[in-house]
């Protein structure tokens, strides 16, 4: 190589690495990979939200289709995120919405299921937060999509609304039908 | 004067004393002995919250951080080792939750990249010396012509010894020309 052409590599090294950190910057750094994806649903036996001594078990959830989101009404991205839930579940029946009412206040998240509308057919509790940690949640809204087998297929961090439904959601499911 | 500023002091010396149960009561966390406690300490130091990114659970106020600490805390108590919390949290949260990742192959790079970089730059500038050297050499060497003429001039020089004032005569004539 002539020396000519060798004063050239630092600026192309330079520019390469602009062009990395420039990458990274357009990257969101809250997507933290699951650990969970591709693995079974973690077992677990918790209250259920609305009738008294029931309970929701894990095993209640095979052979079907499931949305599972972690929700509190503390959570101001759920408040967002309600609406669409709601407007997804009724259009999209074949698949089972599980709502974990997550390190909440019971009364306040019936009343707000009472009010609003509640899309889970499933509500369960938990209170402190175990679930959430066996699910490597970090906070609220979380929401796994787990297929027919039981296995956990993907982890939806933040809030999920039409755009992310039709962009990440759909896709997925047309993989799982 | 002085008695009166000493009682003060003494008053405040005591409030201090008396006060300083209440504040470290904020974070008591109850163990069985002092190796439990740094265990835990240390735990919390190297894991990394996983909804702050940049701090560790020790120094975070994110109520998952709060949630892990207790979590890791009651292991501790349950008399499970550092491998096994560490296990647990990874299976749930990912690697993420190391500050200091494990060396896979996903990792090699991680690790390996600064030693090598090191490394490399340290033969480059082992080159860049060398080289200036040799340049610094073939500019320091005379070209035949010139080495032909130095011997001319130090042949003529060493002749002259016996007539000395002839010579000097000779030099400074030569130059002036």
């Amino acid at each position: 190589m002539s020396n000519r052409a060798k004063l050239f590599i630092p600026a192309v090294f330079f520019v390469a690495m602009l062009g990395l950190l420039f990458y990274g910057l357009g990257q969101n750094p809250n997507l933290v990979p699951s650990a969970l994806v591709n693995r079974p649903l973690p077992e677990f036996s918790l209250p259920a939200l609305f009738e008294t001594n029931g309970v929701v078990g894990s095993e209640q959830l095979k052979g079907g289709i499931y949305l599972v989101n972690f929700w509190a009404t503390w959570c101001a991205p759920c408040h967002v995120e309600h609406p669409y839930l709601v407007e997804i579940s009724e259009r999209e029946t074949d698949i089972t919405f599980v709502g974990v009412n997550y390190k909440d206040d019971v009364d306040d998240a019936r009343e707000f299921l009472g009010e609003r509308g509640n899309p889970f057919k499933l509500s369960l509790v938990d209170a402190n937060g175990s679930l959430g940690i066996d699910f490597g949640v970090a906070g609220a809204p979380e929401t796994f999509l787990v297929d027919q087998s039981g296995t956990i297929r993907y982890k939806h961090v933040g809030v999920i609304d039409n755009r992310v439904w039709d962009e990440v959601f759909v896709p997925l499911l047309a993989e799982l039908r | 004067m002085l008695k009166y500023l000493f009682k003060r002091f003494a008053l405040l010396l005591l409030a201090a004393v008396v006060m300083l149960p209440v504040f470290a009561a904020i974070e008591e966390i109850q163990f069985a002995d002092e190796e439990q406690k740094a265990r835990y300490q240390a735990l919390i130091a190297e894991l990394r919250c996983p909804m702050c990114l940049n701090s560790n659970l020790a120094g975070s106020d994110a109520p998952i951080a709060a949630d892990l600490r207790a979590e890791i805390h009651e292991q501790i108590l349950a008399g499970n080792s550092d491998d096994q919390i560490l296990a647990f949290l990874v299976d749930r949260y990912g690697q993420f939750i190391l500050y200091k990742p494990r060396l896979q192959a996903a990792t090699a790079l991680l690790w390996f990249a600064p030693p090598l970089l090191l490394l490399a730059g340290f033969f480059i500038m082992r080159r860049m010396l060398s080289n200036r050297r040799q340049l610094a050499a073939e500019q320091g060497s005379l070209s035949e012509q010139e080495q032909q003429r130095l011997q001319a001039l130090l042949g003529n020089a060493g002749d002259s010894n016996t007539d000395k004032n002839d010579k000097n005569d000779d030099m400074t004539g030569a130059n002036r020309g």
